[in-house]
């Protein structure tokens, strides 16, 4: 069992929902992010996705292409990221990390070899968001190896056929697209998803996590209402960007984080 | 497939790509999972539309009378006279209606956008080209259309985005990234996600995730069709080389692919060579690049050792672009195409020389192919057959080379 499938299986024990934050590698720099992934555990994050920053993140809305620029700007790459992700392991041994990214960075270092890495480093799982089951097979192969778990994403016009294909690969957890679009857009309509989801839910027999869109409370406890998790990312990338410096940003991802957590658990199993 | 290729516009001899998209290694389908859905839809849709005889009378119909097909092959005769060698044969798309080889593109691909009950219609654009050529078809079929463009685009092909305005569409400034060809497609991509549902993205190049680089070829190997013909019936056999400008490789593809299995015809793909290869301010994968992902499709990439996607330059906004099509890298690894550079310089010389020897004013991305072509004649005897794709003219690029000149308009 890796810590991915031993959260899931304590939240669940305990009646809760999960609560999956994201941020961007690098951005500002990487020493606040290591700061950044402790504030946001302390305060109710379950699982921390981190996002790997590509030139071109065609899925990415404006606030987390700024931040995957800054990202770049201050020279981060898988290397660093892997850095990072050790040095976190140095104090928390138990909080599943995701990568999510692109998979060109990924391919230039070699898959493999990336996979390798990463679990050597304390990484969990990775999210290629180009990369459909199609064309996921061999890669597939590498994360298993390396005990890495392979997130895909659901979409609201994923048929439940490609739903099939997808669930052949996953594990750990799949992420439900709660809009067509991209991240940080038009806020999440939980109506208007509620059935494809739980046609997702039927068919694939791990997690489901709901994202895209997610800002407010009350959108974390709608979604967490009708799925096993709540994934929250351009939110919190606004808050680095908007923040003056290093300690009222701090506070400011506690509280935001506290609150969602609060909503997240208003809702019971 | 179209059983016939004396119909005109498709080829039958080619098996390439896949039923997944691949040339090879390359191409595929490489997108976030909201796309996989819509882009099978458009390949089902345009699968069963191919079989359809309306379409294919309807096609037929508007390039001939909308378009203005088939475009003429002319004998270049004082350009010739004074490389001295080779004859240099211009296929003329610059005379296709909007003034480039795109429109044969954005014809077919908005038929298929009503066909498939599509009301608005998006597309990126570089030069401008594809955008005005999309813009006015848009029009024609009294649908909505939005151009995403780069900013720095913007700037330096003014008269294109003036006449896209005039057409009824909508030009929105991307000023994310490098600001050009490369964000223009991000951006056009972001889009079609969130608007799925009615909104048809007519991609201009041969690049992107499948099906696109199959449609775009198809519809474009009109121009290679045609010059096949043209050339059996005019000078009585195959030309000995065929020449095109490679951007994204969308008129390249157009006029290789009828020849591909025509082994006695050279066939010349030129990339941007910018400021020159070795300073790294180019616009040349196939020829300096790696290969990689971008686009939804795995092909020649610009790129750093950590996979990020390097700023391009190139005179020709058209040609500014860090990937290629991923049937130009299979075709460049089969080494049935050869793939060279021409660098701003003789790209402006070659621009120059058109005016002046034929009457005929190029756009700069042509004028990196004519300048290979003038090079290759050189070097040819003086009954060698050389076809240049004169992709498009220049009028758009008035601004850019008064500018080089010192000269303000």
């Amino acid at each position: 069992m890796g810590r991915i499938d031993n959260c899931f299986d304590r939240l669940k024990e305990s009646g809760r929902k999960g609560l999956i934050t994201y941020i961007t590698a690098g951005d500002p720099d990487i020493d606040s992010t290591l700061e950044y992934m402790n504030v946001l555990v302390e305060n109710g994050a379950d699982i921390i996705e981190i996002g790997v920053p590509f030139s071109d993140p065609i899925a990415d809305g404006p606030t987390i292409q700024r931040a995957s620029e800054r990202a770049l700007n201050n020279g981060v790459d898988l290397n660093s990221i892997f850095e990072l992700v050790g040095r976190f392991r140095r104090r928390n041994s138990e909080t599943p990390i995701v990568l999510m990214g692109y998979l060109n960075p990924f391919e230039q270092k070699g898959f493999e070899k990336a996979s390798i890495e990463a679990q050597k480093a304390g990484v969990d799982g990775f999210l290629v968001v180009d990369l459909p089951p199609e064309e996921a097979t061999q890669i597939n192969g590498y994360l298993s190896r390396a005990n890495l778990s392979q997130i895909f994403l659901i979409a609201p016009n994923s048929s439940l056929s490609r739903v099939d294909l997808i669930k052949k690969l996953a594990s750990g957890f799949v992420y439900f697209v709660s809009v067509k679009g991209v991240t940080g857009d038009k806020g999440i309509q939980m109506k208007e998803i509620s059935e494809n989801i739980e046609a997702a839910k039927g068919a694939v027999n791990i997690p489901i996590g709901i994202g895209f869109g997610i800002k407010k409370n009350e959108d974390a406890k709608a979604a967490a209402m009708s799925s096993d998790a709540v994934i929250v990312g351009s939110a919190l990338i606004e808050i680095i960007e908007k923040s003056n410096d290093k300690s009222s940003c701090l506070s400011s991802l506690a509280a935001f984080v506290l609150g969602l957590r609060k909503s997240i658990d208003s809702v019971v199993k | 497939m179209l059983k016939n290729p004396s119909d005109g516009w498709q080829t039958t001899e080619y098996s390439l790509p896949d039923e997944k998209g691949h040339f090879g290694n390359y191409g595929g389908r490489f997108v976030s999972e909201t796309l996989m859905g819509p882009l099978s839809e458009l390949e089902k849709a345009y699968n069963s539309l191919i079989e359809d005889q309306k379409f294919i009378d309807r096609l037929r119909d508007d390039l001939t009378y909308f378009v203005g097909r088939p475009t003429p092959l002319y004998f270049a005769e004082r350009l010739t006279e004074k490389c001295g060698g080779g004859r240099i044969f211009l296929k003329r798309e610059d005379l296709n209606h909007t003034g480039a080889h795109k429109v044969n593109n954005t014809v077919g691909q908005a038929l298929l956008a009503k066909k498939m009950g599509k009301t608005r219609i998006i597309a990126e654009t570089g030069a401008g080209q594809h955008g005005v050529a999309t813009a006015t078809i848009a029009a024609r079929m009294g649908m909505k259309c939005c151009i995403y463009m780069g900013s720095d685009d913007i700037k330096r092909q003014s008269p294109n985005v003036f006449r896209m305005k005039l057409l009824g569409a909508e030009v929105k400034a991307v000023d994310s990234g490098s600001k050009t060809l490369k964000d223009a497609l991000n951006e056009a991509l972001r889009d079609w996600v969130t608007n799925v549902d009615d909104t048809y993205y007519i991609i201009g190049t041969v690049a992107g995730p499948h099906p696109y680089p199959k449609i775009v070829r198809d519809f474009q190997a009109v121009i290679g069709q045609e010059t096949k013909q043209q050339c059996l019936e005019q000078l009585g056999r195959m030309p000995d080389a065929v020449v095109a400008c490679v951007g994204g490789g969308s008129n390249a593809i157009g006029i290789f692919h009828p020849f591909i299995a025509e082994k006695t015809v050279d066939l010349i793909g030129v990339e941007a060579g910018g400021f020159g290869i070795s300073t790294g301010k180019h616009s040349a994968p196939l020829s300096a690049g790696s290969p990689g992902v971008l686009h939804g499709n795995r092909t020649y990439l610009m790129q750093d050792e950590l996979g990020q996607i390097n700023a391009t330059h190139s005179v020709s906004a058209g040609l500014d672009y860090p990937g290629v099509g991923p049937e130009h890298a299979w075709l460049k690894d089969q080494g049935r195409v050869k793939y060279t550079t021409v660098d701003d310089k003789s790209a402006l010389e070659a621009f120059d020389n058109m005016c002046l020897y034929e009457g005929i004013i190029p756009a700069l991305e042509t004028s990196h192919a004519l300048a290979e072509a003038e090079h290759l004649a050189q070097h040819r005897s003086k009954n060698s057959i050389i076809v240049v794709n004169l992709s498009g003219r220049g009028d758009k690029d008035l601004f850019t080379v008064a500018d080089i000149k010192g000269i303000s308009l």
